[in-house]
């Protein structure tokens, strides 16, 4: 692929009767970048990635590829893979004529590369679908996805189910690809951990709403934590936007926005990691 | 080999030093290719940008020389390079932290003196 290559989802709004699942979530997603769509349960990140691959319809909003409307745009959504899409093969299909169908579809499938895949991840090609583990549910639509030879690979919980070799070897693999063709990915996930250092760009969805978006390195040098004793993280925290708090005996811990100045010895800084901002940012009163 | 990110400090830069560590100790010897980006990336699930600017890190100290379509190799005089470097942070990564934590303990300057005679010996 030469040249970047671009995503909009602009003011994207989907109701399902009177439940809005996303309200107005706009996003950029570029070729050459790995992002991560993070979010809770619910909070709407497989409903933006059905509308961006037209498997369900937006009640209003749309989303463009290169200023392409994506809507039954057949050749621009062809540049588009997503994990989720196995789920319309029927599942009587061998993982083997799985890959001729979306081999069929997706002009530049590469079915020896899926072959390789197969055979690192030990999936029997001649194993029906509906026949498989989660795991290898999982590997299956991992496979198709990764010899895509689509611009954008979305990943939908790409790790579900898998066993610790195998969620290693996916993220090998992914790299691999990602260094070569050079692709946008997209991995929808809530293991954060896992890959925190891989995405470069992070979406942060709750109830339909973009919390945050930019670079990994941006997100988590937006704020700090300090703790220490109740008393001087309180002194500390005045004046400060203290996103959270929170308690363990008589030590308190504070997460404030900006960067640190002035800190009083006894108190301790650190820097955050992905999934501490994210739990942060998308925390229930009372839960933390 | 074993690499462990800490949230303390970017990643690019945790890289660069562990790629310093590996010459330093001959591991990768001068002369010797080091791992490529992808293979770096891959290994230790790091964005391949991520781990590119650690070893451009190196790269821009003359530590890492790249042979176009060939890959990366550790230059001569890395490592005489490399250990200058670590000399003249010593004082601030080891000494002055080492210094903290013994009023923190209440370690007067003779016993750290004396304690680190005894491991000098060890």
């Amino acid at each position: 692929m030469s040249g970047i290559s671009i995503i909009k989802t602009e003011n994207i709004i989907k109701k399902y009767g009177k439940n809005i699942a996303l309200d107005g979530v706009s996003v950029e997603i570029e070729s050459g970048r790995i992002y991560g769509l993070l979010g809770r349960n619910g909070a709407g990140k497989s409903t933006l990635m059905n509308i961006i691959t037209n498997r369900v319809f937006a009640t209003s909003g749309k989303v463009t590829l290169d200023g392409e409307d994506l809507l039954e745009n057949d050749k621009a959504l062809n540049r588009i893979y997503a994990m989720s899409e196995t789920v319309a093969l029927p599942g009587g299909l061998s993982f083997k004529q799985a890959v001729n169908i979306t081999a069929d579809f997706y002009k530049k499938f590469d079915k020896e590369y899926a072959k390789s895949l197969a055979e690192k991840f030990r999936l029997d090609p001649k194993k029906r679908l509906s026949g498989l583990s989660t795991g290898y549910t999982t590997i299956a639509k991992i496979i198709l996805t990764l010899a895509s030879g689509a611009d954008f690979l979305i990943f939908d919980e790409p790790v579900l189910g898998l066993d610790a070799n195998h969620r290693d070897l996916f993220y090998r693999l992914l790299v691999e690809r990602y260094a070569k063709q050079n692709c946008g990915v997209v991995i929808s996930t809530h293991l954060i951990e896992e890959c925190e250092n891989l995405v470069e760009n992070v979406i942060i969805i709750d109830k339909g709403k973009v919390l945050a978006a930019g670079k990994t390195e941006d997100i988590l040098a937006d704020g700090y934590s300090v703790t220490g004793s109740k008393k001087l993280v309180k002194a500390y925290c005045d004046g400060k936007e203290v996103l959270a708090e929170k308690n363990l005996g008589a030590i308190c811990s504070a997460y404030i926005r900006g960067v640190p100045y002035n800190v009083p010895s006894g108190l301790e800084v650190s820097n955050p990691d992905l999934q501490h901002v994210f739990i942060t940012l998308t925390g229930e009163e009372g839960e933390q | 080999m074993d690499l462990k990110f800490e949230t303390e400090r970017p990643i690019y830069i945790q890289l660069a030093d562990w790629l310093s560590d590996l010459i330093i100790s001959g591991t990768i010897a001068e002369g010797d290719q080091i791992p490529s980006t992808t293979e770096i990336s891959a290994e230790y699930k790091v964005n391949p940008a991520t781990a590119l600017k650690g070893i451009n890190m190196l790269v821009d100290k003359d530590i890492i020389f790249k042979k176009r379509g060939l890959g990366m190799f550790v230059s001569n005089g890395a490592v005489d390079k490399l250990k200058a470097e670590r000399q003249e942070d010593f004082q601030q990564t080891y000494v002055e932290k080492m210094c903290a934590e013994a009023r923190k303990l209440g370690i007067s300057k003779t016993e750290i003196i004396e304690m680190i005679e005894r491991g000098f010996d060890k």
